[in-house]
This record gives C-alpha cells, sequence and structure tokens, in this order.
C-alpha cells in the first residue's frame, strides 16, 4: 500500500485542474437558478435583489401546466416500454454467450450516436406519409427509440453482477423460468431496473427536438420552454422554470446512481 | 450436426423425432436462446430504425412541387445537394465545428479523467457521478445557460463590466462559431469523459510499475504506455462527439446567430418553414452518409497507425 | 453397498463444447443410498457430468436414468435431482428460512406446515432457529448448510454436491466431511459428490469414479481405487506413487518375474493380470510399502541397495529420497519412523538398502504419461 501510495502519489496541479473543469461543467448551469431569484428582467450582474415573482407567475401559467403534465405522461410511458424491452436485451446479452452479437448490439445501440434530428426527421417521414396523426404518442415512440441503448447499458450492470447460478438454483429447486424470474432474478436487480426506469424517464422529460419534429400541435415542457425563449420578456420565468427542472433532475438522476450501485451484483462483488 | 442419429430415424417417427431434435438443438444452443430472449428488443429496434430510413430514401428521390410531392424517380433532390455552394460552405462549416469540437471535448477531458482514474483512490464514484451528472439534465436548458452566460448582457459581459474591467459588452462572445464550439464541448463533456476513464481505470497498474522498473519517468511511463493504452477510449469519445454534434440544430440555432449555422439547421427549415420535405431528406440522408464515410476513413486510419506502431 | 446398481445410470454420455469433448462416453451405474464421487483435477469433465444430471447441461449423445426413467428431456426444475452449488447461491434477497422454504412453492403447504419443514431442516442441518437471520450475516459454513437444507427439504431422488467443501478452511471441511457422511446414512439419499480432493472423496465415499480428459478411468471403493488403480493416471493422482519402466521375463502361477531397469530381477504378485513374457509394463509402488533399511535383510522378495538423497521428517511419517543406479527419478519411500534402523537415523549420502514384498507391486499398461 505504502508503495503504491509513493508511486500515485496526489497530484496538485491535476487536482486544480479537475476543480476548474467542475467549474465548467457546473458554472453555467448553476447561473440558472441564481439569476431566477434575480429582480430583474435581464440575466445579468450585479444582481438587484431577491425575488420569488417570476416563479409564482410561471405556476400561474396554464400552458406550463397542460406542457409539463404532457411530459410526465410521455415520459412515464416512454420510460415503462424502454424498459421493458431493455430487461430482454440485457438479460440476453449477458446471460447467454451469442455468436454474432456485437453487429446486432450496434443495431440497437445506433441511437446513441444517429444525430437526434435525423433520427426525428425519418420518423416525421415514415409516420406523416402512413397518415400518422402527429400526436403525444408519436412522441411517445420516438423517445422509447432513444432511451432503449441507456436501459441496456444501465441494466446490463445489473444482470453482470447477478450470478447465474442463482437461477440455476431456482430451477434446481421447482421453478421453470418464468417463475425464476419472477421469484429471483426480477427481484435481484429491481434497484437496477428502478434506476432504468428513472434515467429513461429523465431522458424523454427533458428530449426537445424528437418532440420538437414529432409533438404536431401538442406540447411537451422542452417545447414550451423552446418557445418561450422567442420572448425576451418571458426571460425570468423561464430561468425560474429551469431552475426547478435542473433540481428535480439532480435529485432523480443521483436517487438512481444512488439504487444502480445498490444492486445485489455490485454490492456483493464490493463486499467479497 | 449431433442431431444426425435423431434425425435419421425410421420414416414414420420422422417428424416427431424432428421436432424433438429441434427442441433439444434449441435448448443446447446459447446462442439460439440468446437471439429468442433478444428478439423482441431487437424487432423493435431494427424496425423502428430500417422503416423510416427507408422511408426518407424513398422520399428523397421524389420532388415536391408547391405543396404536393411528386412521387417520381428523380436525383435531382442530391444534385442540388451536392452543387448548391450554400450547401458546400454549410458542409464545411459544420465539419469543421464539430471536429473542433470532439477534438477540444476530448483534449480537456482527458487529465480530468486521468485524474479521477489515477489520483481519486476514495470515493471515485462520487466524482464519476459528479462527471457525468450535468449530462443528464436537460440538453435545451444547458444551451439556453450558455446563451445566459455568453450573451451581449449576459453573465460574462455584465460581469466583467460591473467589475470595471471592460467598458463595452464584447459582442464576438454570442452568435459565433466559436460559442458553438464552446457550447457544444460543455454540452458533450460526458460523451468523452467516460469512454475515456474507462480506458483508463482498465489499465493495470502493474504494467506502469514494470515500465518504471525498467526505467521510464513519468513523461515516458505516459506516453509510452497509458496514452496508447488509453487510445481505444479517446477514439470511441472522437466518435460519440463528432457524429451527433454533426447533425446538431438546437445549438447553433440558440447561441450560433447567421454565422454560426449549421447543416441540420437547413434540414431543420427544410421540413419547417421551407416546406420541402424531399430535398431536406435527400440532405439528411447525405449527411448520414457523409459521416458513416468519414467514420469508417478514421477507423481504417486508426488501425493503420496502431499497426505501424506495433 | 447397494443392493441395486443402476438406481442412477449414466449411459455413455458425451457432452461437447465446440471442438472441445467435456464429457467423453462416460458409463457409471450408481445404487440408491449410495455416497458416489466424481473425483478428478480441474477440467476433466466432472462438473459439465454434474451439470448434466442436474439439467442445466444437455447431454449430445448418451442417456441419464434415474430411478429407471431417461431424464434428458427434462429441464432441470421438473427433476428428481437437487444441487448444492460450489458457491452455495444463496438469494441474497430472502433471509434464511425463505431460502430453505425456496422450493416448497409447488406443494402448497398451509404456512404452518411449510414453517414447521422449514424448522425440520434447518435443524437437520444444526441450524435450528437460524430462520430469521439474514443471507448476508451467514459464514461461509452456515452459507454450505443453509444450501444444503435448501436442497434436502424437496426430499430429492438424488443430491448432486458440486465442490461444496472448496470455499472452507481446511478444520472446518473436516468437520463438516464427518457431517455429510452421517447426514447421508441417515437421510439414505442418494448423493452424488463432485471434488478434486481425493482425501476429500477417499472419506467420505462408498465409491469413487476417477475422471481425467472427460472420461472415467476407474469407478471402484476407495480402498481399491488406491490398493489396486487401473492405470498409471489414476496411481499417478490418487496418493504417491513410484513407477518403474519393466518388461516381462517370464510368469509362473501367480508370480512374475520383471526385468526392471537399475533394479534387475522384480517378483511381482499377478493379481489375475494375463501378461505374455516379453511384454512392456509399468510396476509401480507406494511410498510407504518400501522398507527401508541400513543393511540388507533377507526375507523380502525384492530388495536393491541406494544411497540417501534427501530425508523430511513430517511428524507423523517421514519422507525419503533414494538414489538408485540406473534409475533417472530418486525412489520416494515414507516410513513411520524417523530414525530407521536405529539412533539419530541416517545421515544423507549414506548407502541404504529398499525391500518389499511381492504383493506390492502393482502391475499396468505402459502408456504415454
Amino acid at each position: 500500500m505504502s508503495r503504491a501510495a509513493a508511486f500515485y502519489r496526489p497530484n496538485r496541479p491535476l487536482l486544480v485542474y479537475a476543480v476548474l473543469y467542475l467549474a465548467f461543467l457546473y458554472a453555467p448551469v448553476a447561473l440558472l437558478p441564481v439569476f431566477s431569484f434575480n429582480d430583474s428582467i435581464y440575466a445579468a450582474f450585479p444582481l438587484q435583489g431577491f425575488t420569488t415573482q417570476w416563479y409564482a407567475d410561471m405556476f400561474a401559467d396554464e400552458a406550463m401546466h397542460g406542457a409539463l403534465w404532457n411530459s410526465v405522461k410521455v415520459g412515464a410511458v416512454a420510460a415503462v416500454f424502454a424498459t421493458i424491452l431493455g430487461v430482454f436485451g440485457a438479460k440476453a446479452i449477458t446471460r447467454f454467450r451469442i455468436r454474432g452479437v456485437k453487429p446486432v448490439l450496434g443495431v440497437i445501440m445506433l441511437p446513441l450516436v444517429i444525430p437526434p434530428v435525423i433520427m426525428g426527421v425519418a420518423l416525421l417521414v415514415l409516420l406523416s406519409q402512413s397518415g400518422v396523426q402527429l400526436s403525444l404518442i408519436t412522441v411517445t415512440i420516438g423517445h422509447i427509440l432513444i432511451c432503449v441503448p441507456f436501459s441496456i447499458v444501465t441494466l446490463m450492470a445489473s444482470f453482470e453482477g447477478f450470478d447465474k447460478s442463482m437461477e440455476e438454483a431456482a430451477a434446481d429447486l421447482g421453478d421453470n423460468s418464468w417463475w425464476a424470474f419472477w421469484r429471483v432474478t426480477f427481484p435481484m436487480v429491481f434497484p437496477g431496473i428502478l434506476a432504468s426506469l428513472l434515467l429513461c424517464f429523465t431522458i424523454s422529460f427533458d428530449e426537445f427536438i424528437m418532440a420538437f419534429f414529432l409533438a404536431g400541435t401538442e406540447q411537451t415542457l422542452p417545447i414550451f420552454i423552446y418557445g418561450q425563449l422567442r420572448f425576451p420578456q418571458r426571460l425570468p420565468g423561464v430561468l425560474a422554470l429551469g431552475a426547478m427542472i435542473l433540481t428535480a433532475t439532480f435529485v432523480i438522476v443521483f436517487l438512481a446512481q444512488w439504487l444502480r450501485g445498490r444492486s445485489p451484483g455490485v454490492a456483493q462483488s464490493g463486499s467479497e | 450436426m449431433a442431431d444426425s442419429a435423431s434425425l435419421s430415424g425410421p420414416a414414420p417417427a420422422a417428424s416427431a423425432s424432428r421436432s424433438a431434435g429441434l427442441a433439444r438443438t434449441f435448448r443446447r444452443s446459447e446462442t439460439l436462446r440468446g437471439y429468442a430472449l433478444l428478439s423482441p428488443t431487437l424487432l423493435v429496434m431494427a424496425l423502428a430504425m430500417a422503416a423510416p430510413t427507408a422511408m426518407t430514401v424513398a422520399l428523397s428521390f421524389f420532388i415536391q412541387t408547391g405543396f404536393e410531392i411528386e412521387a417520381t424517380f428523380s436525383l435531382q433532390n442530391y444534385q442540388k445537394v451536392f452543387t448548391n455552394p450554400i450547401f458546400e460552405a454549410l458542409f464545411y462549416r459544420t465539419l469543421w465545428i464539430s471536429g473542433t469540437c470532439a477534438l477540444a471535448t476530448v483534449l480537456i477531458a482527458y487529465p480530468m479523467a486521468y485524474y479521477v482514474a489515477f489520483h481519486v483512490h476514495r470515493r471515485k464514484l462520487v466524482w464519476v457521478i459528479l462527471m457525468t451528472l450535468p449530462f443528464w439534465t436537460s440538453y435545451l436548458l444547458r444551451v439556453f445557460a450558455w446563451k445566459v452566460v455568453l450573451g451581449y448582457n449576459g453573465a460574462i459581459n455584465s460581469g466583467l463590466m460591473s467589475l470595471g474591467l471592460i467598458s463595452e459588452p464584447l459582442e464576438f462572445l454570442l452568435y459565433s462559431p466559436e460559442a458553438v464550439i464552446i457550447t457544444l464541448a460543455h454540452a458533450w463533456a460526458a460523451f468523452a469523459i467516460l469512454p475515456i476513464y474507462v480506458s483508463l481505470e482498465k489499465i493495470d497498474k502493474s504494467l506502469l510499475e514494470a515500465a518504471a522498473d525498467l526505467g521510464d519517468g513519468p513523461m515516458a511511463r505516459f506516453f509510452r504506455v497509458t496514452l496508447p493504452l488509453s487510445m481505444p477510449g479517446v477514439v470511441a469519445a472522437l466518435f460519440l462527439i463528432f457524429i451527433p454534434t454533426f447533425g446538431d440544430f438546437v445549438t447553433p440555432a440558440l447561441v450560433g446567430g447567421p454565422d454560426g449555422l449549421m447543416l441540420a439547421n437547413i434540414v431543420q427549415k427544410l421540413f419547417g418553414k421551407l416546406n420541402d420535405w424531399p430535398l431536406g431528406s435527400a440532405l439528411s440522408i447525405s449527411m448520414m452518409a457523409v459521416v458513416t464515410c468519414l467514420c469508417l476513413a478514421i477507423l481504417w486510419l486508426s488501425r493503420k497507425a496502431k499497426e505501424r506502431l506495433i | 453397498m447397494a443392493g441395486d446398481d443402476s438406481y442412477l445410470r449414466i449411459e455413455r454420455v458425451t457432452k461437447r463444447f465446440g471442438a472441445v469433448v467435456a464429457v467423453d462416453a462416460v458409463d457409471i451405474s450408481i445404487g440408491a443410498g449410495e455416497f458416489f464421487s466424481l473425483l478428478g483435477p480441474s477440467g476433466c469433465g466432472k462438473t459439465t457430468l454434474l451439470r448434466m444430471l442436474a439439467g442445466f447441461e444437455t447431454p449430445d449423445e448418451g442417456e441419464v436414468y434415474i430411478d429407471g426413467q431417461p431424464v434428458s428431456g427434462q429441464p432441470p426444475h421438473l427433476r428428481p435431482t437437487n444441487m448444492v452449488f460450489q458457491n452455495y447461491a444463496i438469494f441474497p434477497h430472502l433471509n434464511v428460512a425463505r431460502n430453505v422454504a425456496y422450493g416448497l412453492r409447488k406443494e402448497k403447504l398451509p404456512r404452518q406446515e411449510e414453517d414447521r419443514r422449514v424448522e425440520e431442516a434447518l435443524e437437520m442441518v444444526k441450524l435450528g432457529g437460524y430462520g430469521d437471520r439474514r443471507s448476508n450475516e451467514l459464514s461461509g459454513g452456515q452459507r454450505q448448510r443453509v444450501a444444503l437444507a435448501r436442497a434436502l427439504i424437496r426430499r430429492p431422488k438424488v443430491l448432486l454436491l458440486d465442490e461444496p467443501l472448496g470455499a472452507l478452511d481446511k478444520k472446518l471441511r473436516e468437520d463438516m466431511q464427518i457431517e455429510l457422511r452421517q447426514l447421508q446414512q441417515s437421510l439414505g439419499i442418494t448423493f452424488v459428490f463432485v471434488t478434486h480432493d481425493q482425501e476429500e472423496a477417499m472419506t467420505l465415499s462408498d465409491r469413487i469414479a476417477v475422471m481425467a480428459d472427460g472420461r472415467a478411468l476407474q469407478v471402484a471403493s476407495p480402498k481399491e481405487v488406491y490398493n489396486r488403480p487401473t492405470s498409471i493416471t489414476v496411481a499417478d493422482f490418487i496418493g504417491q506413487m513410484n513407477f518403474f519402466e519393466a518388461r516381462v521375463s517370464e510368469t509362473a502361477g501367480e508370480e512374475a518375474v520383471l526385468d526392471a531397469a537399475g533394479f534387475g530381477r522384480m517378483r511381482a504378485k499377478l493379481g489375475g493380470a494375463a501378461l505374455q513374457p516379453g511384454a512392456s509394463i509399468v510396476a509401480a509402488l507406494r511410498p510407504e510399502k518400501l522398507t527401508l533399511s541400513p543393511a540388507r535383510s533377507d526375507g523380502a522378495a525384492n530388495a536393491v541397495e541406494g544411497v540417501l538423497e534427501a530425508a523430511a521428517y513430517l511428524g507423523d511419517r517421514s519422507h525419503f529420497h533414494v538414489r538408485v543406479a540406473g534409475l533417472e527419478r530418486p525412489v520416494a519411500v515414507a516410513a513411520q519412523d524417523w530414525a530407521v534402523g536405529g539412533g539419530d537415523g541416517l545421515d544423507e549420502g549414506a548407502p541404504v538398502w529398499l525391500t518389499w514384498d511381492n504383493d506390492s507391486v502393482i502391475l499396468l499398461e505402459s502408456e504415454r504419461r
């Protein structure tokens, strides 16, 4: 240990760099809540004084309520479907040695790298050419598509730590694979499934580009925000709304990561 | 193969033994069982990717006249895409912006990932979550935040002015290609950090001790062991940033101004106000094709470079 | 041991993984109530064979019969077998009682009856009152007992154990061996036990199958496997053994005279083997069957002179290496006494004599080693 400590001794310049980097990551985002309480229509220094007026205005906005409710609905449905598909995918990949699975996996993971504009446009073309009315349902379909890769990656961490002999023990004790899944696999990877649901909800809730193309006349919260940005006098309201969304997202994501760290497989390999 | 015994049974029993044989083959083959379990996800995803792409390709060969789309085969849209000087100029700008952005993001992320991989020993998970947390927040809000930071009346200008360092707002901050690059580099930071961090974390620490034992100092160790072994993560990070930023339209629309517009803004306009879906389809298909070719070329080059080194 | 020798019948079972033949045409019959061990080095196919009995692997060829019924078509959850896994596979999300009760789902017992069965099973493995413990509060030995109770509560026809003692330390392992054996005898259930530890196999088993390279080389009682190994591989794997290349020079009745390099003539009991003069064989000798003495003593059938090369005192016994002219390797000798021939023992380099009886010599077919 002492040798390792001497070999990898703390590196002060790098530590400074790391702190600066985190500042770069967080400072712009942190400005939103700061200015949201600022008693000025401009997001500018020096700060003018404390106010909660912008929050009050935003809470009173009926259009915001509608958009928020739409986003929650889309996010919840997309998260459930993406996680179901993710469970199949992650389970198959981690449980079996599948020949030729890499290119197949590539297809499933494609939405991670395809520019969302192109996916959004392509879905728009398909849906409108086949006469489907654009609605929240079409947005949900698009969101499921981009959530599945994230769900698989999240769940794979849980399934990988999952000892295969647990399922074999269940089978040995008289359960067919359906019962073994519900009595052993599901409870053991439940934290991972919850994490996947939370992360997929977050992704869908924050997603703008696909929703922009596929929502038709409906509004989700990001579309509502984008619309508000055209009016300078609405800026403080957007700051207030943005600050709230950021806070909620941080809490949800932190919870999800914490749950992921609590997966039984992860915990076990950590303690033994 | 091994089922020849059950398959070559007497004729009347053939079908029964065949189905039993198939069931047996299925139970025995991990690949088959794996694909069976994977099939719902795979089918949904493949269909959801292939069908829209096919439809877009088809549409790109049609022609828009007024509000109607003529279903006749024509290469006219592609001709426009590849000969129009505006598209060409936008293409080079897009390439420059997303290329620079990918390189810059990887460069500034590398020391951070290196620090966490090699110098953080306690609470590593906290650092990893800290590095990736902003990624999960709304993309739109992060871009909007930069508009607040860089704007004419934004945080930087007003801050510097209230400190008395400048008397006039700096105009070049917002609405420029540089603003787009900074914003994108911030937005995609997690895509650089994670793959690089993972590839650094995987490096067996005893390799570095061996290099030290064989006479390498810290710098030599880094360039001869750490960097080469982390290259897969670096290349992955470059791709993961270059490809999506090549097709981004929110950032240029919000902080790019007229000089910061990119190809995807045109796509969005063609599907919106300009209402020429076939041309928009041709443009987005061309973008995909060009990006794919570029990536394959980079991949091939990095393979070659690797062979050279070894 | 048991009257019926074919309660569990493994018939020409073969299993391949790609090009690797993990189990190669194995034939074994196990009697009802027998404690049977599959013994062999890692990679010999013993675990694969066990997993085929449990139903986790399907044989490519051959069939397994349990109580007369072919089981290859049956998935694990329908088989009358239960398994104690190598890592025990204790469900971490369930407490001890729920783990043990896991396999009772289909019996749909009333809660009280189920609790009674669980407590009974726990008491059987000396864990009475542990039902409410969380599974991560258990020690290695306790996990092993829970795994045993969980498997036995289903009253399997055959209990399969995959190196269940491998993760325990030496002292605990020896205690568990005795308990396991007592448990098996009181329940009368057929046990199939996989291990790479020959002492463990010999302590526990009624019979042992010694496996190597996917084949069952010898199936016999521990005594027979030790004293009458049928191949060089088995003789080499079980205990220590000296091997000598030899040629049969003549046979007379029950006795053969061998011509062995370094020894000249060596007398051996034929033991039913039909050997022709001139045949190349390998003569094998256990170290403890050799007697070491400072001077030649009469009476023994065989004797050879050598030089004491090394000696090691192990407490309950001593090991010696004796260099014999004309032999590549020194001869290993084990004796209970350190002071061979009286006094403080022999010095290294001293001339010694080795003697042994003709029925200590095991005659084996020569094969490439």
